[in-house]
């Protein structure tokens, strides 16, 4: 059961001082194991993605300590958190951030290049595995500014499972869709985990959502409270 | 690191840039063809004037200056060793220019290895007497061979051949002297001499060098007719001449020569300095010309940089987000300024060959340098090195601020702004 634990924080805290020091995050310790849908739950402005982006190893700034699989990152330097990033997790934000230069298998298959692990041809094939399984492999060569908000939003997805990451992290993705490409993307997560058994962790403010996954993280005011 | 990746990322950003990074490149491609073009002109230009100061002045001339005594009879008196010596009213003394011993130096000197050849020269001051009119100028008695392998002077011989001096009693004159005079090739001249000797030469060519107070009043004869004309012996030679395998080592040499032979030595460097000054005056035109015109194209890069940062916020991000690190984006940003500089320095090099190619088929002719037809270009591939290199040194210099700045994108600031 050791491995069990993807993502582990203990005692975390983190102040803005900017305008007035404050403390957004208070004493968080949460484990997340494997194979779990977990949501982050809350009103606006109660901390939800500052702490996903402390989990996320992009933020640096913060007191206490993070585990990814039994690894302690707190303190690790920018190239190693960069390649724990690009290795075992998998980002969904609210807006696609795909590079407009590359097409779309382009854009799916760019951190896999990064990682190095496969080779060109196999990357192809796991990236249009994906782009199938998201139902978008006929939008494979095109651009990406002739893709709707939800096809983009599932190339994202694509571009994030193309590590086999530990994790996917999203930060409110439903929240530039409508409710139809919502509940479609909603169903890949679902899928994801009932099928792949992908750990999932998504920051959402939107009760419905929430309600629909395994485990739901409620924070208030900086704290977790249930 | 995985620089195909990088690269691959950076053509990417450039090509959805295309328009911006040609505006950039040729930027750079003008400052190096320019810098090219320049310099090559320049080095030519600097390189044919040496020409016409070499092949007018020996690397090395000794001769016999007129100037007093270096020691005068006091200075051999024991009595006043200890004092200071007032001699006023000093005059030269008249040991004649005539070199002593002149055929025993020659022939030593003609043994010497560093040395290419020697030519012996007798010059007198006479006056040119046609009818009623008298005309100060000189006569060079040459060793015609001698003379024509160190400055090539049948160059300047525009009528004539410089070998018919070889006949007894004839001349070659000055363009302008003859113009004057009225004379052509095949008339008299009289001439006399300072001691009062009078002769008569005939007239076997016009010489022009192309400057005019040369040619008024220059002519040349053979050393035995200007010994004859100076009433002297075959001995009597006034400078001797002489060009060296190596002719940056003049200075030292004409020192040993001084020494040696007891002469007075010139190099050519001494006797012509303005013209080094010129030379290094051209040179660093043209090379802070072609430093400020990269530095210009430098700013180009930098802000076409600056601003695909600005626009890229949001793919360094994301870039970053998945798994890029710092050094990475930095490299891709460095990258897109060396292709830059890369393509815009080749094409630089391409042109700036063309542009030379262009100014070395410009007609220019000068008489003062008969076998030059076109403006002078130095190809020499050391500029179109110093180019590359600079093309490169200052496109990474100005892409490396922005690429540090990239490098530092904080992309958790990015992503909350969405
Ligand atoms: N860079 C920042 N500097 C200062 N305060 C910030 C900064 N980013 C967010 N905040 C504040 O931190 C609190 C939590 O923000 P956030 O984590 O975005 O909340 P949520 O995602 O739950 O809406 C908010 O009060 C917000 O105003
Ligand atoms: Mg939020």
């Amino acid at each position: 059961m050791e491995n069990n634990k993807v993502i582990e924080t203990i005692g975390l805290t983190k102040y803005f001082y900017n305008p007035a020091k404050f403390q957004v995050i208070k004493d968080v310790n949460l484990s997340i194991n494997h194979g779990e849908f977990v949501s982050i739950e809350g009103r606006s402005g109660s901390g939800k993605s500052t702490l996903l982006y402390l989990l996320s190893t992009m933020d640096t700034d913060y007191e206490g300590q993070l585990l990814i699989h039994d690894e302690l990152i707190t303190g690790q330097p920018d190239k190693n958190l960069a390649r724990i990033r690009n290795e075992k997790i998998g980002f969904v934000f609210q807006f696609h951030y795909l590079l407009s230069e590359y097409d779309v298998l382009g854009n799916v298959m760019l951190p896999g290049f990064k990682l190095g692990k496969y080779s060109k041809e196999e990357l192809e094939h796991r990236a249009m595995g994906h782009l199938k399984t998201l139902g978008i492999e006929k939008h494979a060569t095109k651009k990406t500014n002739q893709l709707s908000g939800g096809e983009k939003q599932r190339v994202a997805i694509a571009r994030a499972l193309i590590n086999d990451p530990l994790i996917i992290m999203g930060d409110e993705p439903t929240g530039n869709l409508d409710k139809k490409n919502g509940d479609v993307v909603f169903d890949i997560f679902k899928t994801l985990t009932q099928e792949f058994n992908q750990t999932i962790l998504i920051v959402t403010h939107d009760p419905d959502f929430a309600n629909k996954t395994d485990r739901i993280i409620t924070m208030e005011d900086g704290r977790i409270i249930s | 690191m995985n620089y195909k990746l990088i690269l691959n990322i950076a053509f990417h950003l450039l090509r959805a840039r295309l328009k911006q990074t040609i505006v950039a490149a040729v930027g750079v491609t003008f400052s190096i063809a320019m810098f090219i073009a320049l310099v090559s002109f320049m080095s030519g230009l600097n390189e044919m004037l040496d020409g016409l100061m070499l092949n007018r002045t020996p690397h090395i001339l000794l001769y016999n200056e007129v100037k007093p005594s270096e020691n005068q009879p006091l200075s051999l008196s024991g009595d006043y060793k200890r004092n200071t010596n007032f001699i006023r009213s000093i005059k030269p003394k008249d040991r004649g220019k005539s070199i002593y011993n002149s055929m025993s130096i020659i022939k030593t000197l003609k043994q010497d290895k560093r040395i290419i050849d020697v030519a012996p020269k007798v010059t007198a001051s006479v006056l040119f007497n046609s009818g009623t009119i008298e005309i100060a100028g000189f006569v060079n008695g040459i060793d015609i061979i001698a003379e024509d392998t160190l400055f090539k002077i049948s160059d300047y011989i525009k009528e004539g051949k410089v070998t018919d001096l070889s006949q007894n009693n004839s001349i070659i004159i000055g363009k302008g002297l003859s113009d004057k005079m009225l004379l052509s090739k095949g008339d008299i001249i009289k001439i006399s001499t300072s001691s009062g000797n009078l002769a008569s030469l005939k007239i076997v060519g016009i010489s022009e060098i192309g400057i005019a107070e040369i040619d008024n009043v220059m002519s040349y004869t053979s050393l035995a007719t200007a010994q004859k004309l100076l009433g002297q012996n075959k001995s009597y030679i006034t400078d001797i001449q002489i060009n060296l395998y190596d002719k940056e080592s003049a200075v030292p040499l004409s020192k040993e020569f001084h020494t040696a032979f007891n002469l007075d030595a010139i190099d050519y460097q001494t006797a012509n300095s303005q013209f080094e000054t010129g030379s290094t005056v051209r040179s660093i035109i043209s090379y802070s010309v072609g430093i400020v015109l990269l530095i210009v194209a430098g700013f180009g890069i930098y802000n076409i940089l600056n601003m695909m940062i600005y626009e890229k916020m949001d793919s360094i991000a994301i870039l970053k987000a998945t798994g890029f690190s710092g050094n990475d984006v930095k490299w891709i940003f460095i990258s897109l300024s060396i292709i830059i500089g890369l393509t815009g320095g080749i094409f630089g090099l391409v042109f700036g060959y063309v542009f030379s190619a262009i100014i070395d088929v410009i007609p220019f002719e000068t008489t003062s340098l008969p076998t030059v037809k076109t403006y002078p270009i130095d190809y020499n591939i050391v500029y179109y090195s110093i180019g590359i290199t600079f093309a490169l040194f200052t496109t990474i210099i100005s892409g490396l601020f922005p690429a540090l700045k990239a490098s530092r994108v904080d992309p958790v600031e990015i992503i909350r702004g969405k």
